[in-house]
């Protein structure tokens, strides 16, 4: 497959960058028994949930940011939309800083609010069980004072239409549908506002296959047709391929592999990256083993010193053991590998 | 031996309520021969865990079995009283569920379960029973089993529960194995791990798995033959590569071509118009015919039967056949 239809090499110049995460990290304290603070001394500990990241999304793009359960891609993806303070860096959407934005006057923070919109993992547990279908639909343009009371009714109708639920009865309430329908009125009630942002946490994971694959298509379609620019976090990679310009592959807090969609897919670098693929259970790939993977991902807790990665990795020497790389370009490609960088692999 | 190891027949299963009676399962056969994997596979709602269920008496009611059965080595044990049946689970038929955090019981060690189970199903003195534990956590590939053994379900990582489970299921050397995706909730990486193992330690027994699962990859990788169902009604069932190669059903062809593959050249998935239809609204005939692209007046009058196609069995009256048959 050639890149040749999408022209991910496009220098990302100042004006097309609309979102940019610069150095963001997030540390949560976990709670200790005052008993053991109090006999035992105990520290309080911490997690490392986001460690260092960066990365920017042109306009118009897609990065989605795979990685295994507790990688910290979900607290990414609430630390870009201002849910989450960062405990370190700062994340910037068309030249504004999110959280400061958000904490400041009234009317900026609101305007920067309909432009950033989200849509998460569970539909079950994403849409108000006493609310009925209308209001969800319409609460954000409301809110936003973007229309009057009595237009909402047009507008919903409109905007449950282009997510393919025409003729829908307004008045019913979220258990009525099923979680297919329930997941494109959320993305209904994301795009309502005409975001130029929208992050998609996990939005096709809860989903059937066959349901999943309406609501990945319809993705793509709205992203298309209305220019958003995306942030598609996903356990998945393979459903990744269908929706991303760039991939970011993550690992216990940090960015592994940042790099244009085709050149993950064809030439994957970072050796984590690799087992990733290699674990992906295939349609046509019987006869073909997976590719043994060793262990689980650690305890964040108590991360392994130097690259993360290390002990689940078979090219890891002494220098990976205590050195941490940092993430480096190589070619198109961001990877933070010792191996890679001293052409071992 | 001889005939299959399980054997489900004409398989029916209800639920009386309030607004009438509910029929999830409608007329489901098919069967598993020792040492063999079959997949079950079907979207939510298809029926695939509720046959799981009926199979080791665990309905819960008020949903019960109104027709069928289901003979286990050529005994009938959907009609066993229920302290029978109690026996059988664990001794004879060993079962995996999705999450291994809540298989587990959080106030005992891992050892303490596996010997208890042990000591319930096999006539073993407590040493004996210990030593065998420690050897199926050893089997089930866990590290340092000795020091896992009087470990508590919390202080292991989600792959080593489900081993764990693994290990609990296949205590009393059962004949069958019934897995309700036993990967679902692990990640990618681990969940290969797991999948070679459940293949690996069943076929050392000659134990026949069931493996209910939504995810086709899995199928494909783990099972020898493979049914697929749709509204509580298998609609196709066949070897493995022939269901997803040469898919003789509309809904197994929609299904396949709706997976997200590494190898797929398109931009853009197939999709099956409309959705699965909820228990209680069942269109007649065959339950796909709404959304079929080759449904005819036939579709929704007459129910198909599941017939041999190719070299899968269908329950279609317009099968996608790409080549003539030939015994």
């Amino acid at each position: 497959m050639t890149s040749a239809d999408t022209p991910i090499e496009r220098p990302a110049s100042a004006a097309s960058v609309v979102v940019e995460a610069r150095g963001l990290g997030r540390t949560f304290t976990l709670h200790t028994p005052w008993t053991s603070r109090l006999v035992d001394r105990a520290a309080p500990r911490r997690i490392v949930a986001v460690d260092d990241v960066s990365f920017t999304i042109a306009r118009g793009r897609t990065l989605a940011l795979v990685g295994e359960s507790g990688c910290g891609k979900s607290t990414l993806a609430r630390l870009m939309v201002g849910l989450d303070e960062p405990t370190r860096g700062s994340a910037w959407v068309d030249r504004a800083d999110v959280r400061a934005t958000l904490a400041g006057p009234e009317d900026t923070a609101r305007a920067l609010r309909r432009r950033m919109q989200m849509v998460f993992q569970d539909p079950y547990a994403s849409l108000n069980p006493r609310w009925r279908i209308g209001d969800i639909v319409a609460e954000p343009l409301l809110e936003q004072g973007l229309i009057l009371p009595a237009q909402a009714p047009a507008r919903v109708d409109a905007l449950l239409a282009s997510v393919g639920l025409e003729g829908l009865d307004t008045r019913r309430f979220p258990h009525q549908f099923s979680g297919g329908q329930r997941q494109r009125i959320s993305l209904a009630r994301a795009i309502s506002t005409s975001p130029e942002f929208l992050v998609c946490d996990e939005p096709t994971s809860s989903l059937d296959v066959s349901v999943q694959a309406q609501v990945l298509n319809l993705l793509v379609d709205l992203q298309r047709e209305r220019a958003l620019t995306c942030l598609f976090i996903s356990h998945n990679l393979v459903v990744v391929r269908y929706v991303a310009d760039e991939v970011g592959v993550m690992y216990l807090g940090r960015l592994v592999e940042l790099a244009p969609r085709d050149e993950l897919f064809a030439a994957p670098r970072h050796p984590y990256t690799r087992m990733l693929l290699a674990a992906v259970p295939d349609l046509h790939g019987r006869g073909r083993e997976r590719a043994p993977v060793l262990g689980e991902v650690p305890d964040p807790l108590s991360p392994p010193p130097g690259c993360a990665f290390h002990p689940r990795c078979p090219h890891a020497n002494e220098r990976c053991r205590v050195e941490r790389p940092a993430l480096k370009p190589s070619g198109a490609v961001q990877v933070a590998c010792h191996a890679v960088e001293e052409g071992r692999l | 031996m001889s005939g299959p190891l399980l054997d489900v027949r004409d398989l029916g299963v209800e639920f009386p309520t309030r607004h009438g009676t509910l029929r999830a399962l409608d007329g489901v056969s098919f069967d598993i021969a020792a040492g063999e994997i079959l997949g079950l596979v079907g979207e939510s709602g298809a029926g695939k865990s509720l046959t799981g269920a009926a199979i080791i008496g665990l309905l819960e009611p008020p949903g019960r079995v109104f027709r069928g059965q289901v003979l286990l080595e050529g005994q009938r044990i959907d009609d066993l009283p229920r302290e029978a049946m109690r026996r059988l689970r664990g001794r004879r038929i060993g079962a995996i569920f999705q999450d291994p955090s809540t298989s587990l019981d959080p106030l005992y060690t891992v050892g303490h379960q596996l010997v208890e189970t042990l000591r319930a199903h096999l006539p073993l003195r407590a040493t004996q029973a210990r030593e065998r534990a420690v050897e199926l956590l050893r089997q089930t590939g866990i590290p340092a089993p000795e020091t896992r053994f009087g470990q508590y379900p919390h202080e292991l990582s989600g792959g080593m529960r489900q081993r764990v489970v693994i290990a609990l299921a296949l205590a009393a050397e059962p004949a069958l194995v019934i897995a309700d995706e036993p990967t679902t909730a692990l990640d990618v990486a681990v969940q290969a791990q797991i999948l070679r193992l459940l293949r690996e330690v069943t076929q050392a027994r000659g134990a026949a798995v069931m493996l209910i699962t939504h995810d086709m990859g899995v199928v494909a990788e783990t099972c020898d033959r493979v049914a697929v169902m749709y509204a509580g009604r298998v609609v196709e069932i066949g070897p493995v590569d022939e269901v997803i190669r040469r898919p003789a059903h509309p809904y197994t062809a929609g299904l396949m071509a709706s997976v997200p593959s590494l190898h797929d050249a398109r931009g853009r998935l197939a999709q099956i118009p409309g959705a699965l239809p909820r228990l209680g609204e069942i269109p007649s005939g065959c339950a796909f015919h709404p959304r079929c692209p080759k449904a005819s007046p036939r579709c929704s009058d007459e129910r198909p039967e599941l017939t041999l196609v190719q070299r899968t069995r269908a329950a279609c009256w317009w099968p996608i056949a790409d080549r003539p048959f030939a015994p």
